[in-house]
């Protein structure tokens, strides 16, 4: 019921390195206009998120204003200009689940996650909560998805097995990646 | 046959219109619109401009060609119903109240709805609109005005080239904005105000002064002192149908006086000043072998696009103030002990045609102990609104006369307020004429003039500019050697000071080039015509320094420096850098990064890799540390070293990091 997640690197290569793919990104599909799109995106797959500071880079290196880059990137819905947590769990608020209680699992899960009003992601960047539109699983009602895993009939206390679960991986990893260094 | 369309029932010959909305209102009919302008191009949006046409149906006539042979209706059922229902649901999204809007009765929204007859509102407005009021030092953006006619946009990206704003988001989301909603200080706007100046509504707006203005005059300890740019007398001509820029200025100074203003001066004799500290500036510049071309410094709006986006060149902007800080800088200096007053108690104003003169006056330069040179900027607009404030009819009054000494000027100094006006005046210094010696080249509405001139055996070329997609277009052709000039003026607003985001509405073509015209009438009535000839200008002269040129030249000349386009943005390169590390930020800013300070970034992050130093540092990438003429840039703690290129990245991390990491390394090599 868990699901792979990658071994946690030293921290400084992983931004380093993030940033330098950018770079990269930049020289592969050439400084144009044109070049915009695709480099967010795959920018985007590197941050989870689009940072300004990132777009601020991407119309330096493309020599294009920086509003051109945020009105592009705020264009789009499969943009996102907020991070967005590791993990993306989705409660669906369609009819079928909102008949069925999902309202007392999103605030169990906003007390466990810590998210105040207002708050979708995790400060640490682990969890971002949504509350989205029918995702067409009315039949397993109320239902959660969990970086495109769907989880049915959930209660508050499958909920909380279920992030125990990828606490005790994510400890796990990072006590190897502590190991290594 | 010339081709034609028959509007109306009535054959209209195409005759080279581009647009059916052009063709149709050269026949009469003055169809609305919101998102057209002849300037810009064609955004189609709005609907206000449909028309039926036979065989097509409805049509955007904005966009729409004209075909030989067409029949087009202008007024008909269905024309004036979309029109309407257009015009509603832009007022149920435009949060405004007419009352006390600052474009109260010069708003074209208002004025379609009056015309159109909408007597209702048939629509909700959206809940999540941004309406978070935007207050700069020159520009108040107010989004809940915002029509999304996209008129601003365009003038700043296709006329300007600049592209400060633009829209974001979509659906009933969609706004106009800065970069990541940032304000408009915060962002690379040069505050040419050209935007405003086209808004239909009043979502963008000049920043008013006029209330500490009033503050000033009621304040009976104050000395209250004026000077009025010379753009601002055409603009008073048209507007109080007075004939005569000069008579319109003799007649608002009579004004001025019964408002309460102390003193009135004339801008044009710190524009005379200018002219004669500029044309000696560019001959000792040529005498010294350059470099050239100089550039003017006038507007500062050019001043702050150069800070911003050309940095290599500031070198060669003529370190003159503007004749608006030349005037403030000797009115703080003479005027208390003239008047018998103390200095804190003087009080300046100036009138300007100019949204960026606001900015300008406010930066820290031009500012002793904190109290800037000038200590409010009224717009034309401003000070139309503080006559009409006061009651006064400019047109029924005698005209006045300006005070001395800073009331004098020659007729050099009235053309600055025209594109090629100051070229024009330093052509005639340099000339040695003392009549009227007319350039014809460097007048009239073109976006790029040109003039040469024979000056002791060598010819002085010179380049007018106005608008900054002309000026970059320009200054990519001297890069190139295209071109090659010695002197360059450059003016932020299509044709000058004129155009004026300052000045009344509209600030058409049409206007601007009237306005011009006006001012180099200005100049015929004149006793003199160069700036040389100014006898107060040399008695200014004398008495700031007289040989002493270094005091004058503290008073009347300033510096730059580059310029960061957006506000505070760090890429951070290590997640969570220890406080023991040496802090390394390399600067991405375009400057930099075009000198390849990617890869001395790259390099810097490699060595300290191969040395086993990567805990010792903590690597940044960040945008311009206003540093830029020494690209590429990169600060060790507090510190900025220039010209760190690729190139040179290993030995300056031998000599530079190395030993501030050397404590440190020890430390980790004996673990
Ligand atoms: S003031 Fe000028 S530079 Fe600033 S947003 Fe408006 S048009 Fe652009
Ligand atoms: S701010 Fe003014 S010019 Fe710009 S889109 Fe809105 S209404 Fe049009
Ligand atoms: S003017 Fe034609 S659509 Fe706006
Ligand atoms: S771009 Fe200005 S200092 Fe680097």
């Amino acid at each position: 019921m868990t699901q792979a997640v990658a071994v946690r690197e030293p921290a400084q290569d992983a931004a380093g390195r993030r940033f330098e793919r950018i770079q990269q990104l930049v020289e592969e599909y050439g400084a144009s206009r044109s070049a915009l799109i695709p480099i967010l995106q795959k920018a985007q797959e590197e941050y989870r998120y689009l940072p300004e500071e990132i777009l601020t880079f991407i119309a330096t290196a493309l020599d294009l204003p920086p509003s051109t880059v945020f009105g592009v990137a705020t264009f789009y819905a499969q943009f996102s200009l907020e991070p967005v947590g590791k993990y993306v769990i989705k409660v669906c608020d369609g009819t079928a689940c909102h008949v069925r209680k999902n309202q007392a699992l999103i605030s169990s899960l906003r007390s466990r996650l810590g998210l105040k009003e207002g708050q979708k992601t995790t400060p640490d960047m682990r969890y971002t909560l949504e509350i989205v539109s029918c995702i067409g699983a009315c039949a397993l009602a109320p239902a959660v998805v969990i970086n495109d895993r769907v989880y049915g009939q959930m209660t508050a206390d499958k909920m909380k097995a279920v992030l125990d679960e990828i606490e005790r991986v994510e400890a796990a990893a990072a006590g190897d990646g502590k190991e290594e260094q | 046959m010339t081709p034609t369309v028959i509007i109306d029932g009535t054959p209209v010959p195409v005759n080279g219109h581009r647009n059916l909305l052009e063709l149709i209102r050269s026949s009469g009919v003055e169809l609305p619109t919101f998102c057209y302008c002849s300037d810009l191009s064609v955004y189609g949006a709005c609907r206000m401009c449909v028309v039926e046409v036979e065989g097509r149906g409805l049509q955007t006539a904005c966009s729409t060609p004209p075909e030989d042979g067409m029949v087009v209706r202008t007024t008909t059922e269905a024309t004036q119903r979309i029109r309407k229902m257009a015009l509603e649901l832009l007022l149920a999204n435009h949060q405004g109240q007419c009352q006390t809007c600052d474009r109260n009765m010069r708003c074209r929204l208002q004025a379609l709805a009056d015309r159109l007859g909408v007597r209702r509102v048939r629509f909700e407005a959206p809940a999540d609109r941004e309406t978070q009021l935007d207050e700069g030092v020159a520009l108040v953006r107010d989004p809940a005005k915002c029509i999304l006619c996209g008129d601003c946009v365009r003038m700043c990206s296709e006329v300007q080239g600049i592209g400060v704003l633009d829209f974001a988001g979509r659906g009933s989301n969609v706004r106009v904005t800065p970069a990541f909603g940032r304000s408009i200080d915060e962002v690379e706007c040069v505050y040419c105000g050209q935007c405003a100046a086209i808004c239909p509504t009043g979502a963008i707006t000049v920043r008013s002064a006029i209330d500490e203005v009033w503050k000033a005059i009621h304040d009976p300890a104050r000395t209250v002192v004026v000077q009025i740019a010379p753009a601002v007398r055409a603009a008073l001509a048209q507007h109080y149908g007075i004939a005569g820029g000069e008579h319109a200025l003799g007649k608002t100074v009579t004004a001025l006086r019964r408002i309460g203003f102390d003193r009135v001066f004339d801008t044009s004799f710190a524009a005379d000043l200018t002219t004669v500290e500029e044309g000696a500036e560019f001959l000792r510049r040529r005498a010294s072998g350059g470099p050239l071309p100089m550039f003017t410094s006038c507007c500062p709006a050019w001043v702050k696009y150069a800070e911003q986006f050309q940095p290599d060149l500031l070198g060669q902007l003529s370190t003159c103030r503007s004749p608006q800080q030349m005037f403030g800088a000797l009115a703080r200096k003479h005027l208390p002990a003239d008047m018998g007053i103390l200095p804190e108690d003087l009080y300046v104003v100036s009138v300007m045609p100019c949204s960026a003169k606001k900015f300008e006056a406010a930066r820290p330069e031009f500012a002793q102990d904190g109290r800037p040179d000038v200590d409010a900027v009224l717009t034309t607009q401003e000070l139309i609104r503080m006559i009409d404030q006061a009651g006064l009819k400019p047109a029924e009054l005698p005209a006045g006369a300006l005070d001395l000494p800073f009331g004098f000027k020659t007729g050099a100094g009235v053309l600055f307020g025209a594109s090629g006006g100051v070229a024009e005046a330093v052509l005639r210094l340099l000339s040695g004429g003392r009549g009227r010696v007319e350039f014809r080249e460097v007048r009239g509405l073109n976006g790029l003039k040109e003039a040469e001139l024979e000056q002791d055996g060598r010819p002085v070329r010179v380049g007018v500019v106005s608008g900054f997609g002309n000026a970059r277009a320009l200054l990519e052709e001297i890069r190139a050697g295209l071109k090659s000039f010695d002197l360059v003026e450059v003016m932020a607003c299509p044709g000058g000071c004129v155009g004026g985001a300052g000045q009344p509405w509209p600030a058409d073509t049409g206007m601007r080039r009237e306005r011009a015209e006006m001012l180099y009438d200005c100049d015929a009535v004149q006793p003199l015509h160069n700036a040389a000839d100014n006898p107060f200008v040399s008695d200014c002269l004398e008495r700031i320094g007289g040989s002493d040129r270094h005091a004058a030249h503290s008073l009347l000349h300033t510096g730059y420096r580059p310029r960061r386009r957006i506000d505070g943005q760090v890429i951070e390169l290590d997640e969570k850098p220890p406080a023991a590390r040496v802090p390394v930020s390399v600067c991405i800013g375009t400057n930099c990064y075009l000198r390849g300070s990617y890869d001395t970034l790259k390099r810097l992050m490699e060595a300290a890799r191969r040395e086993g130093l990567e805990e010792a540092f903590d690597f940044q990438a960040t945008f311009c540390f206003e540093n830029c003429k020494a690209s590429p840039n990169v600060r060790v703690g507090e510190e900025i070293h220039g010209g760190v290129t690729p190139e040179e990245a290993d030995e300056f991390f031998r000599s530079r990091l190395l030993p501030l990491a050397d404590g440190r390394s020890c430390a980790a090599a004996r673990e």
